[in-house]
Parts: structure tokens; sequence; C-alpha cells
């Protein structure tokens, strides 16, 4: 996993509640058995005028251009800002993965699904929650001002504005080491492997019942 | 003190915590599919890691398998999509190469969506975790589990490690006192819980339905509830064991026998919150007020009863809101104010892990009974959940009355509920389904979905348009 640590970056506006893993990948691409090559398909419904197809090269398909994120202004936006309950539905990896492949490296939302908010830090994305007030300004700043840019310190564990003000934000201690170190989950949880060989045993012993062959 | 059924779940569950409640949570039960498990086995074959418990795997092919014509070739040929069949048959390389407990493969008589068939084959059983790469895991919280979706990512740590590394969540009760009415279903209670918490409303807790209503239910309106869960924004909902919990797993093929078994339900008897627990937050229902409901937009908490009209933007206050239900009603091709009883559909859809089981298909046979599709109704389909129920379905006649009645009767899989294989609606059709979501494109693009219960979806199919299922009964 790539690290995060700090990270200026354009900011795009999605500003809808609700925005569901259907919605930010379409379940025809998540036939796929890799992990790469989400990101032409983020979005697509919204993204393009006709059906995609898994597989097909989206350069030449008509975009639409009502689409907030075909603007030019957020070509290369690399953090989203959008509403409530972003990330909601299906548990599916695969909209992570399109959103970082598309260029997002971190989403700042009123409040996040529960499923989503996890996957984005096993794939160094860092969801933040804001309150409504301050992703309100951020909303209206944005819309104001081309090429609006926030910057995201993880160490610091705020936001900051291009007119200086800082948006304190929370994250776990555990899950912002990880972002820090990019670390793997696997190899840390196997430090305990022996606790966990142990609990193991005394389930077999105590309730059998969980251990059909 | 008092527990929650959720404190004991956690707490049988701890295999190491740290200073800031990260916790290690032991994994019983791993349940597998095609669609979200190829990049996990890939993972971990590339790191050179070894799965931890075999035995703790079910696996079967659901999301991507077609639904007729399963006889026009041997095996995985009769996928004709070259994409669907390669992930079903990478499944099938990986747990040769793997292993499992069980493994239900494409065309496999007891094969079927996941979370019908872990629970009817005794897999899914009272105080398990139960994780799989799907967000309806919640299903099996019926069975008093710790339940819930995952990603890939943390397949492949489940995989690994038999862990997940886990927060403990806050708790909500929600309690269901009365008698539901006549024709009002556990679809119905889960969409009206919905509709007053908002599809955000559990963000952050696990959910433990009670109150007299639910005990009332069956397992497989339990489940019913529980898969919503996850629609109401909780990554997990549960139901405290009691006899019928019981009695629903004696004989199944993973229950434990004998001694094990008189052990087991001991335990299990205790899977219940204690007199006086604490919830962070309680909302309660009576019954008797909830009427069959049917969805107008496009998430589930935008959802109504039958004898209502489609709300009206104009009355709302909440700018992002109101903007948020005018696009979903321009999408949904509706008009604001219309009676929901005058809205006609197009296709029909009884199936997924919401509404698949026998009793969803014996409740929308009882409907049908003697009647038939609406002629404007361009196709009604009855997916059983599994092979299992379809084949008790056969036994009970209820596929002669779908047929009879004109639907088409189908082999088991997910089906229209995602629409990944060829199952799905064409832009701008209207559809009555008994599935979870309804998602923009999400049963196919553009199609426009309306979640009911079984008997809801059958009394729609019969009048072409949606109808009080009460006044058919
Ligand atoms: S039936 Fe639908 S919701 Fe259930 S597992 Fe299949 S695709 Fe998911």
């Amino acid at each position: 996993m790539e690290k995060f640590v700090k990270l200026e970056g354009l900011v795009a506006p999605l500003d809808r509640n609700n925005v569901d893993t259907d919605a930010i990948i379409p379940k025809q691409f998540l036939k796929s058995i890799k992990r790469s090559g989400f990101g032409p398909n983020a979005f697509d419904e919204w993204r393009y005028l006709d059906v995609g197809q898994p597989g097909q090269d989206c350069s030449p398909r008509p975009k639409n251009p009502d689409f907030v994120l075909n603007q030019p202004r957020y070509q290369g936006a690399q953090v989203l800002l959008t509403r409530q309950n972003f990330g909601c539905g299906s548990s599916r990896e695969h909209a992570p993965w399109a959103l970082l492949d598309f260029g997002f490296k971190a989403i700042i939302a009123e409040s996040f699904a529960d499923i989503f908010f996890n996957n984005c830090f096993k794939n160094g994305i860092l969801p933040i929650v804001l309150p409504a007030a301050e992703v309100d300004a951020l909303f209206a700043q944005v819309e104001a001002t081309p090429g609006y840019t926030l910057t995201v310190d993880l160490p610091a564990q705020a936001v900051m504005r291009p007119d200086g003000k800082a948006m304190p934000f929370q994250v776990d201690a555990f899950r912002k080491e990880c972002l820090l170190n990019g670390w793997d989950d696997i190899g840390l949880t196997l430090r305990h492997a022996d606790k966990i060989r142990a609990f193991e045993e005394r389930r077999r012993v105590e309730q059998p019942w969980l251990f059909a062959q | 003190m008092a527990q929650t059924l959720y404190d004991k779940l956690w707490q049988n569950h701890v295999v190491h915590q740290e200073d800031d409640g990260t916790a290690l949570i032991y994994i019983d039960r791993h349940l597998v599919h095609e669609v979200t498990s190829p990049q996990a086995f890939e993972g971990l074959k590339l790191a050179g890691r070894k799965p931890w418990r075999i035995s703790s795997i079910v696996a079967t092919a659901d999301h991507n398998t077609p639904t007729d014509h399963w006889d026009k070739a041997e095996g995985t040929a009769a996928i004709d999509d070259p994409i669907s069949r390669q992930q079903v048959e990478t499944l099938d390389a990986n747990i040769r190469a793997v292993g499992a407990l069980a493994y239900f493969p494409f065309k496999d008589a007891r094969q079927g969506i996941v979370h019908v068939v872990g629970p009817e084959n005794g897999a899914t059983l009272p105080g398990m975790t139960v994780v799989c790469g799907d967000s309806h895991t919640s299903t099996h919280g019926a069975f008093a589990c710790m339940a819930h979706g995952i990603g890939t990512s943390e397949v492949e740590h489940v995989l690994a490690t038999q862990c997940l590394v886990q927060k403990k969540s806050k708790s909500m009760l929600i309690r269901v006192d009365g008698e539901l009415g006549r024709g009002v279903t556990a679809k119905d209670v889960a969409l009206a819980i919905i509709g007053r918490i908002g599809t955000a409303g559990g963000t952050g807790y696990a959910i433990e339905f009670a109150g007299s209503a639910i005990r009332g239910l069956s397992m497989e309106g339990r489940m019913t509830l529980c898969n919503m869960a996850i629609e109401a924004g909780a990554r997990m909902g549960f139901v405290a064991v009691d006899d019928t919990t019981i009695d629903y797993l004696r004989g199944r093929p993973f229950s434990p026998t004998g001694e094990i078994w008189d052990k087991a339900v001991a335990y299990w008897r205790t899977l219940t919150s204690d007199e006086g627990a604490q919830f962070d937050r309680v909302v309660e229902l009576s019954a008797a007020d909830i009427a069959p409901q049917v969805t107008w937009g496009t998430s589930p908490e935008m959802v109504v009863p039958v004898t209502a009209t489609v709300p009206d933007p104009a009355k709302e206050t909440d700018p992002v809101k109101r903007e948020g239900m005018e696009r979903a009603l321009q999408y949904m091709g509706l008009v604001p104010n219309t009676p929901i009883s005058e809205i006609a559909i197009d296709k029909v859809f009884i199936g997924s892990c919401t509404n698949s089981r026998i009793e969803d298909l014996r409740a929308a046979a009882a409907v049908l009974k003697g009647r038939r599709v609406a002629a404007s109704v361009k196709l009604a389909l009855a997916v059983p959940g599994s092979g299992l129920v379809k084949r008790q379905a056969e036994e009970e006649g209820l596929d002669r009355i779908f047929v009879a009645a004109g639907f088409e009767w189908r082999e088991p899989g997910c089906s229209m509920c995602l629409a990944m294989n060829a199952d799905r609606l064409e832009p701008g059709e209207r559809c009555a389904s008994t599935s979870n979501r309804n998602f923009e494109g999400r049963q196919g693009p553009g199609g426009r979905t309306h979640l009911v219960s079984p008997q809801m979806a059958a009394a729609a199919a019969i009048a072409g348009h949606f109808a009080d299922v009460r006044e058919a009964l």
C-alpha cells in the first residue's frame, strides 16, 4: 500500500447525499479479476452518455458534459468533496480501487458508510469526516474558485484551506499508523499468530460445534 | 453488569485488544463468492501465504451465474458471457487449490445465493462471527451472529489470519411490538424502519431487532429483516436466540448432533440481551402502524406506504435533500403527488437474498394462485434463492402456480437483483422487485426499481401497477 502523509491537491465537488458504490463503479466492471484499471469506469453511468462495457476503450465514448467531474477545471483532482453517507451500499472494494485509479487520494464528506470507510484505509485513501457547516463552506469556496486546492496533513490531523483556516479531523490511531507507514495489515496481524492459535485451541474445546470438518 | 447481545458476541471473539480499543476479532465462518474473492486469493498467493483455517470456508457461485438454460452445455460452458465465466472458473480453481468446508459450484444441487445457502445448510450457527465479501452478510444476524460484509482486502486478511481488525460499534435497539397486519411482512418492517431512521441512521451501530413482532417472525422473516440492516447504514443487525432459531437449525447438514448439539443449544440460549442492558440508541415502532411499503426513489429510505402518494419535493425544506428528491423523481420518471397505486410496471422480480426463500415463494404464490399476470407486464421472474429452495418449491407445486400465472420459473442465483448476468432492466423500464437496492442502474442501466415484499410484487404483477395486497388476500 502507498503511504499517505501530506497531500496538496485540487478539489472536485460532488454535491450529493448517499452516493452509493453501484454509482461509483457499476456492476458490469466487477467481473474483472484484477485490482487495477477501474479508473476509466469510475462513476461510469454519470460520466458517459452511453452504457459502458468491461474491457472497452473509454476514450472515444461520449462524455456527459453536465457531470461535474467532466468539467475541465476539475481534471487532475485528488481530493473529492461530497456530502452525507458517501459509499453506501455494496461492499465492493472495486469502489475505492476505481476512485484511487481515477486519482483521488482523499475524500472529504459529512459522513461515510462503514464498509466503504474501512475499505479506503486498506488502499491508502484517507476518508475525512468534517462537520456539515465546514463542508458547506468548502462547497461554496470550491465552486467560486477555479483551481481550488486543499492541503491534507495526516500527522497534524487537519485540512488546511487556502485562506489559512485549519479544520481538524479525527482518525483512529491504528489506521493512522498504517497509512503513514503504508503498512500491510496482514503482516501486522500475523505478529499475534501465537495468540490467535491459543484462542482457536480454547475455542475448539469450549465450542466444538464451530469446528465441523 | 447487564450485557447486550452485541456485548456478548463481541467479548466472545476478542483475540487481542490495543489500548485505543482496536481489537483482533476471530472469524468463525467465511463465506466466499466469485466476485469479491479473486483478488484476495491472488494476493494470498503472491505473498506466499497459506489460508489459516480451510474448514471455516463455505463457497458458492451466485452473482454471475445465468438463471436459465443450464443444460445447454456442460458445466461452466453454459455461461455465455466470457468474463462472467472466467470469474466463476477462477473461483472453481481457487477452491480446488485451497479447499473449503463446503463448495457449491455452478449447477450444484445446493448452489445458490450465498446468504441463502449458508443458513439452510446449518453453516451459520448462533454466536458465530460470519463474514463475506458482500454487504448483505448482515442476513446471518438472524441467528444471533455477528455477521457483516467486508471488502476484498479483508477477505484476504481473513483467509490469511482468521481474524479481522475491528473497533466495537455503538449499539442500537430497534423494538417492534404488537402484531403485524395481514399482508404485512418482514420486508415491510425493514422498509418502514429505513423510512424512519434513514439510510445513514444505523451508520456506526450494530442493531438488535427485538419486540413481540420480531419474536413472531420465522427465521426466513428475520433473515429478510437483518438482510436490510445494511440499507439502514448498519454493518450488522441481529435477533436474539429463541425456540424459533433452535427449531430451524435442528437436523441441518452442518448443525451439530448428539451431545454436542445439546451443549451448543445450552450456550445458544444465553445469546440474548440481559434484562436492563443499556443501548446507545433505542427506536420503537408499533407493528400495527406498518402498512405494505413501496419505494418511490433511488435510495431505500425513499419509501412510503402503498396507500400514499409520491412525495412532493416542494415541501422539503433541506435544499440538499430537495435536490436529491428532484433528481430521484426525474430518474424514476415520476410526478409528485401521484398515488402509488397508479404507477404502472413493466417487469416483476421475485428473488434475491432478501426474499427468495421458501416462505417468500409461498407467500407470492398464495397471491398468484388462480390469477394471471397483467398483459402489460413484459416479464415476471421468479428466481429461487438456492437449489434446495427450488426443489422444495417444486415439491410443493409452487412452480406450477408461478408458471400458470405467467411467471418464468428460473434456476437459483442473484439474477436481476444486480443484473450481473443476463437478467436485467432495459433503460426506462420499471420493476416491482423484492430485492434490497433501488439505486440508479442497480437492475440495469437506466432501470427503475421499486422495492416491495413478495406479496406486493405478486399483487403488482396481477394488476400491472402497484396495488394494496391486503385487498387481494
Ligand atoms: S441477491 Fe443481490 S444483494 Fe444478495 S448477494 Fe446477490 S447481488 Fe448481493
